[in-house]
Parts: C-alpha cells; structure tokens; sequence
C-alpha cells in the first residue's frame, strides 16, 4: 500500500491528544484555542489558549484565527462556515484573521505543518474548528445558565443568542463570554456535534467573507503591503541557474533619478529605489553581464533524453499486485505507451515579491506564503537570528498554486535587505517570475497492459519517471526513495485490475529545481492513466463509459460520479463532424470526479475546448457555490496547461517569459462548465486541485474521439 | 520634473521621470494600491485604470503621456454608477477567488457598460479578454457583466 495524502487524514488523532483550553481576552471576551499536548511550541502555555482559533469580544465580533491561507481557495469563507455551524452564531459576525506562523498552534491535522496545501483545509480541520465551535457554545450557555440558575441543558442557542428554558430571557455571546471564559471547556470526547441532517449552514452558499474588500480594491496582498520609509528593490536573477553578476553598471543605474542604491549578492542584482518605476530602469540602466556558470549548456532535449533512459530502467517498487510478469506472458495482446509532460510554472497572478525590514536584532516580513513556519525557520537560519525575533505578517496570497509553498522569494529579499538601510519591497517582474520558478516536474512515464481476448485489462504496468519534488521538500517523506506524491493517481487508479505493478524512477535534472504544482501527482498520473485507458477501450471497441464501467464494480462512488457526468452531458448522443466528447475520472484529495469534454477540432487541428460537465463527490459539500467555483477554476488552471503550457530550456536559460510566451486562457477562450454535486454524508474531500487533474484526459480523450489523433505528450497545441 | 496628475477627482503633483508608468506612480508614491502589477507589458490587464473613461493599461502609460486626462482608479470607481453596479453584480454572483485580478477586471467591466450599456457575448470578449484571472474566474465575470447590466435602468 502506498502511502497517499488520503491515507494521512488523521484528524482523529488530533482529537485523541488534542485538549480545548479557554482564558479572558485583553477586551473582556472568551478565547478558545487547541492546546496539543507535545507539540514544541509553547504547547500548553498560556499563550496556546489566547492566541487559539475563537476569540469572542464583548463588541460581539467573532474573531477566527484560520490558521490556512487565502488564496482564492476560499478556506477563510468554508472554514469559518465550520465553526459558525456549530457556536450557532451567523457567519458574517465572524471575523476571519490570518493566523501568525505557530505550528504548535496552526499546523493542519493532515500535514503536521501550518502549511496551506495538497487540499487539505476542509479536510484537516473539519473536525477540529467543528469541534471548537461547540465547545465555545456549551461555555457560554453554561454561563448563562448559571446567571440564570437554570439547567443549561434546557437552554437553547440560535444566531448567537442563549435562551433560558421558559423562552422568556435571553442573552447575548457577548454578554457572558468574559463568564464563560472562567468555565472548564468540556472534554472533546465530551462534545456532540450535529449529524449531517442537522446542519443549517454546511451545505449552504453564503457569499465569501472577504469579497467586499477584493472588489474595491481594499484588501492587502503581500504586494500591497506599505512600510513607512520603505524603498522599492527591482531584481534580475542570473539567467542560468548557478551563474553570478560579472559586470554591473553602477554608474548608470545610480544616474537614474530615485534610485538609491545597487545591490549584488552571489545570485541576483537589486536596483532599490524610490519606487518601482525608477527601480526598473535602473536594473535596466545596470546592463547586467552574468557568468553563466556550469549550467549554460542544459537543454530540454538533453533533460528529456536523460528521463528517457532513466525510464528505461526498473523503478523503486510503489504498488506491486498479482503477479504482472506472469499476465503480461500469457495476455492474448498487450500495449505499451510513452506519456510525456512538460515542465509548468505556476504564474499566479501577483508576481513574486517581499517586503522585508531587516534590524539588529529582529526581521519583520511581509509575505503571501502557504508556509509561514517553514518560512520562518529559514529566515532564522539565513539572519542567524532567533525564531521568535522573525515576525512575518502573512497577507492575502494574489495566487498560490503551489509557487507560495516555497520560501526561495522570501530568502531572496532578505538577502538583498542585509544590505540596505530600512524596509525594501522587492517585487519581481512577470519575466524572473516565469523564468526563475520552481517547476512541476518533466515526467517522462513508460505505461503497459495485458489484456485478455474481450480486450478487458489483466495486468498494468505504470513506471513513473521524473524528478523528485518530495525528496527535495520534504526529506523525511521521502522514503526508501520512493516519492508517494509522484505515484499519486497512478499507484491506486480507481479501477479493478488483477495484477498491478507501479514503479518511480528518480531523474534528477541539473540546475531545474522541481515543486508542487496545483493537481501535484495526481495533475501528471490522471492525465496518463485515463488515457490509456480510453486507449484500451478503443483497441477493444468499446465505448470508454461501459470500458470504464466494468472496471468499477468494486468502486460505487467513482461509478456513480462517471454516471452522472455521462448522463449530465449527453453521453452517447450523436455530434456534428469535428465535434466528439471524451470522459475522465480519478479519485484524488479525497474525493471523487468525473468530466467529460466537448471539443471541435477544425480542418487546421486547432482544438476549442467548448463544453465541460463535471460531476464531484467530495463528501459532504460544505459550499456548493465554492465548490462549484472551484471545478471551474481547477478546470480553466488544467485546461490553460493542457492546451498550451510548457517551459523549455535553453542554454541553461527558461525560453519563456511573460504572458506572450506562456499564455494563460482569457475569457473568450473559456468552455461553459457545469459542476453537478453528489449528495453525500460522507467526510469532506478536498476540492482546490481535483478539477485541475481531471481535465486534460477527458480533453484529450475528446480530441481522439473527434480525429483519431492520440495525444501522449502535453501540452497539445505545439509549442 | 513635476507632474500634476487629476487622480479620482484630486489633484496630486508627483516629482518624477516623465516616462515612469504611472502603475508605480499610483501604487509607490501615492500608496493607492488597489491598482495592481501582473506584467508590465499591456498583457494582463491586473493595471487597468480609466483615463477619461476609457480602460487603460497604467504599467504601460508614462505620467508625461496622461496631460490632464482625469484618471479614475478602483478605489472611486465605486463612486460611478456603472461602477457601483458592477462592483454590486461581483458581490452577488462571488466571482472573486484570489481577487488579485479583479482591480482591473472591475475597471475593464466598468469602462464597457460605461460606453455599452448592453454588451453581447462577443462584445464582453472583445473588452475583456486583455483581462488575465488565473483563478480561472471567467464563467462568473461573463454572469456578472450580464447581471450588471440588466440592472441598469
Ligand atoms: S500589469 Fe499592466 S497589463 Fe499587466
Ligand atoms: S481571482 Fe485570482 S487571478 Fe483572478
């Protein structure tokens, strides 16, 4: 069994050591945190508790601590929903608040880390703030019960509102916090949460909580972020990976009106000046020469050569059932494919940036950053400074996708602000943003089946091969050199097949550095698994709905969402010349998807994507609308890569650069897209990646139905 | 040297090389951030401001070219009809994921309705395709549109 973000749900286990602890605020209200027993930081102090998750202040205001970022995810709206659901108070009396970095306090049960990610939100604290939301609730009608002498369980709670046994009294939250501040919080085993039937607000589509403040412009992304007497630093980063400034132009950049200084450090060059304008032309004005260093001969097609061999040999073992080489001697026919992916930036729409302000004896930080603690950690080792003396204010993240999990930006900037008197900003243009990201890795993935006389799949051999993001980020997690995020998607694929073999092969290439990328293993795996089986459906002449359906016998949510998607979007019905459907489907993050594509392919082979129906069981739905908003964000994020995204390399440098050479889908391009929800009462699954994993096979899918042209290497259109 | 730039109604004289992009003017001296940076070449649209009402990139638009062209940015665009209702059609369709783009999806939407009071599909293609979301929030930008204008009087 391989080891896969589904199978580290382990919420309960944060239940089982995991205490409520309440005190008094400053204001005279109640807070409420977790307290884990063991955890490094400031387990158990007083400061767990004041700075925990609820804070309800005598104003009445609900202060919730969320402890993931916003990114667009809409976690601030869905976890808050969370809590309001059970302190029965109405969510727009909650407040949400950025969480400071504290994994002690705000790691995700999932992840073990404060880290905003792999679709883990919902999913992590889905118990926890439920959790704390009732516990707040019987605090606080337990205080008014005792005012009123009366059995609190007999009280009842609506809208923020106790009500004594007669319906004749009442009290606000607000109006007995500071009482029920000084009652023990009851045992977590202790606390009844309601059953699915009961929720009167999971399950509904409020409007998000921060969205008054994104359409007037008034919400403060790391960009945005204002420092008194800051300056503003533009940067160039070598070219080359492990290149270095050989010459700069001092002289010039400084002759430029606003600019304050030049600074080189071992990667970059900064140009700080009055504000950005200046400082770009007097980067520009520098006329920077690099020493490209070791890498200036790297070329895709040498890294793709190099993957090409290395997946010519056996892998570390990821699934192994059945006996593969026994199947595939005796198969009545086998198949065998080459799947290629390319490289992906990530390209969120606020570019790289940081403010930083340097002292003696304390750095202080504004960032976006999925990973405040780990971000935290690496400034402390950078500055030689203690932990606590690095204050990073984590702001609204203009994108993540993945690129925000990484503190490279943030390091950069304190590099450059060891040099400089006072805050800087550093803001990268759109060019170092595209050209100096962290990459979804290459994939170069050898896929082969057996099958038997009916042309139904009796042995299937996966080899996954590319770099290793896990190895990199997360050294502990990579185990017996098997990276399980690589093999997501490809080591469990929803279907039946007697014998399985899943193998990974590590290739490293020189001087690209490899991340997360929205839809992680999943992105790369789904796209490959269901198109070879789509593949093998048609060497069998069957329709890929029944092919698939035959398959999924054992799996009664992943057949259902396949129904439904196939039902919802016509399947089968005749289209005009040039037109086809294709279908997908994957279990990923938890939950369950299906789509299917339809596309027109003109005489040119130009291919317009102009219909996707999605059909999704994630569980309980905790906000459809969200939900609903997330298919089509996932889906638009898949679709832009899979239609045209890549990065290649040249001399050691990224070919591309802006949105000309890497271009993201606009709007007169986009499909309509239906989302259609399975009810359910089951746990919440994670939604912020699926619809990104899922689109590219059934796209593809369709443009084979529609031309008889596989597609086995992304992106589709040339690049 | 100085320019005098009419920014939402004010007057602010602004010490500076005449072919700064009036994005950092905005955004660096002025600390009106609303207006965002996503790529400096007219590709995106995240800059978009108005300059007499028309939809116009600021990251490529130098302060010595703006003369006395009233600017209005997303901070007062809700002090104009078109404005308010768009900013309105957004709220209720919750269109917004990062929000990061939406300063200029906003300005971009509003300078349509402005001088199109009921835009077709391919004329909401033709304003806002210059208009990047990588949130992917085009579905609901199109309702929205629609929905802003079919409140109009
Ligand atoms: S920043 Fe001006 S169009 Fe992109
Ligand atoms: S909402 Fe995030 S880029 Fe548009």
């Amino acid at each position: 069994m391989t080891l896969t973000f589904a199978h580290r749900v382990d919420s309960a286990a944060l239940s089982r050591r995991a205490f409520l602890k309440a005190s008094a605020t400053a204001a005279g209200g109640l807070a409420l945190g977790f307290v884990v027993p063991g955890r490094s930081e400031a387990a158990g102090t007083e400061s767990a508790a004041l700075n925990g998750f609820v804070r309800i202040e005598p104003d009445g205001r609900i202060h919730l601590t969320i402890p993931m970022v916003e990114m667009g995810q809409g976690t601030y709206t869905s976890l808050a929903m969370l809590l309001a659901e059970e302190l029965e108070v109405k969510l727009d009396s909650i407040v949400p608040e950025h969480a400071p970095p504290n994994n002690a306090l705000y790691a995700n049960p999932i992840l073990h880390e404060q880290s905003t990610g792999l679709s883990a939100s919902t999913r992590g604290f889905w118990l926890p703030l439920r959790q704390a939301g009732a516990g707040a609730r019987i605090m606080l009608v337990t205080a008014a019960a005792q005012r009123w002498k009366v059995d609190p369980a007999q009280c009842t709670a609506k809208d923020g509102v106790i009500r004594d046994p007669s319906g004749q009294r009442s009290l606000a939250y607000r109006e007995v916090a500071l009482a029920a501040a000084q009652i023990k919080p009851p045992a977590l085993d202790q606390i009844k949460l309601k059953a699915p039937g009961q929720f009167t607000l999971i399950g509904t589509s409020p409007k998000r909580l921060e969205a008054a403040g994104k359409v007037s412009g008034r919400t403060q992304f790391g960009i945005d972020a204002i420092v008194p007497g800051m300056k503003f630093a533009a940067i160039a980063i070598s070219p080359v990976g492990g290149g270095k400034p050989k010459q700069v132009n001092q002289a010039a950049a400084l002759a430029v009106k606003g600019v304050r200084q030049v600074v080189a450090i071992d990667e970059a060059v900064a140009v700080v000046a009055d504000h950005t304008g200046a400082a770009k032309k007097g980067l520009e004005a520098a006329a920077i020469q690099w020493d490209d260093g070791p890498n200036a001969q790297i070329n895709s097609q040498g890294i793709v050569a190099q993957l090409k061999a290395g997946s010519e040999t056996p892998g570390v073992i990821a699934r192994n059932d059945g006996n593969v080489e026994q199947a595939f001697a005796k198969a009545a026919r086998r198949f065998d494919a080459v799947y290629e992916l390319p490289f992906l930036a990530h390209a969120a729409m606020e570019p790289m940036n940081c403010t930083v302000h340097l002292r003696k004896d304390t750095c202080e930080i504004w960032v976006g950053t999925q990973v405040p603690t780990t971000t935290q950690s690496r400034v402390a080792a950078l500055t030689g400074l203690p932990k606590d003396a690095v204050i990073l204010h984590n702001q609204f993240l203009g994108g993540g996708f993945g690129r925000r999990l990484e503190p490279d930006g943030t390091l950069l900037a304190v590099k450059i602000a060891k040099h400089v008197d006072g805050p800087v900003k550093v803001i990268w243009s759109r060019e170092e943003d595209i050209q100096h990201d962290i990459y979804r890795p290459y994939y170069y993935d050898r896929i082969s089946a057996a099958v038997d006389i009916s042309g139904n799949p009796v042995a299937w051999h996966h080899r996954v091969c590319g770099s290793s993001v896990v190895a990199r980020f997360a050294p502990p997690l990579f185990k017996n050199g098997l990276d399980f995020d690589a093999v997501e998607g490809a080591a469990e694929p929803p279907y039946a097949f007697p014998n399985i073999l899943v193998d990974y092969v590590r290739v490293d290439p020189a001087s690209i550095t490899t991340g997360f990328w929205r839809g992680v293993g999943p992105v790369h795996n789904v796209f490959i698994v269901e198109s070879f089986i789509d593949e093998l459906a048609f060497a069998a002449r069957q329709d890929p709905v029944d092919y698939r359906r035959r398959l999924l016998s054992n799996n009664p949510r992943a057949l259902a969402v396949l129904n439904l998607a196939a039902d919802k979007a016509g399947w089968g019905q005749t289209m005009p010349a040039g037109k086809a459907r294709g279908i997908s489907l994957q279990f990923a993050f938890g939950s369950y998807l299906s789509q299917v594509a339809e596309v027109a392919v003109d005489a040119n082979g130009k291919v317009k994507v102009e219909r996707i129906v999605c059909a999704v069981d994630c569980g309980i739905a905790v906000t459809p609308s969200m939900i609903e908003a997330q298919v089509q964000s996932g889906t638009i994020f898949g679709l832009t890569a899979a239609l045209r995204g890549a990065i290649t390399i040249k001399d050691g440098r990224v070919q591309q650069s802006n949105f000309d050479s890497y271009p993201p889908m606009r709007i007169d391009e986009v499909p309509r897209i239906e989302t259609h929800i399975v009810p359910s009462t089951e746990n919440p699954g994670g939604l912020g990646e699926a619809a990104t994993a899922i689109v590219a096979p059934a796209v593809t899918n369709a443009i084979f139905a529609a031309t008889g042209r596989r597609i086995r290497k992304l992106p589709i259109e040339e690049v | 040297m100085a320019y005098v730039l009419k920014i939402n109604g004010a007057s602010h004289t602004v010490d500076a090389d005449g072919d700064t992009p009036l994005l950092w003017v905005l955004r660096d001296v002025l600390q009106m951030t609303g207006t965002k940076f996503g790529c400096g070449m007219a590709l995106c649209g995240a800059c978009t401001v108005h300059l007499d009402g028309a939809a116009t990139r600021a990251c490529i638009t130098t302060i010595d070219s703006v003369g006395d062209a009233a600017i209005t940015t997303i901070e007062a665009i809700g002090q104009s009809d078109a404005g308010r209702k768009v900013q309105q059609a957004w709220l209720d369709l919750d269109v917004v994921q990062c929000g990061y783009c939406q300063s200029g999806q906003i300005m971009s939407a509003t300078a349509l309705l402005m001088s199109n009071a009921h835009p077709s599909d391919s004329d909401i293609n033709d304003a806002m395709s210059g208009n990047v979301c990588r949130c992917g929030t085009y579905n609901r930008i199109r309702d929205a549109i629609k929905l802003a204008a079919g409140a109009k009087p």
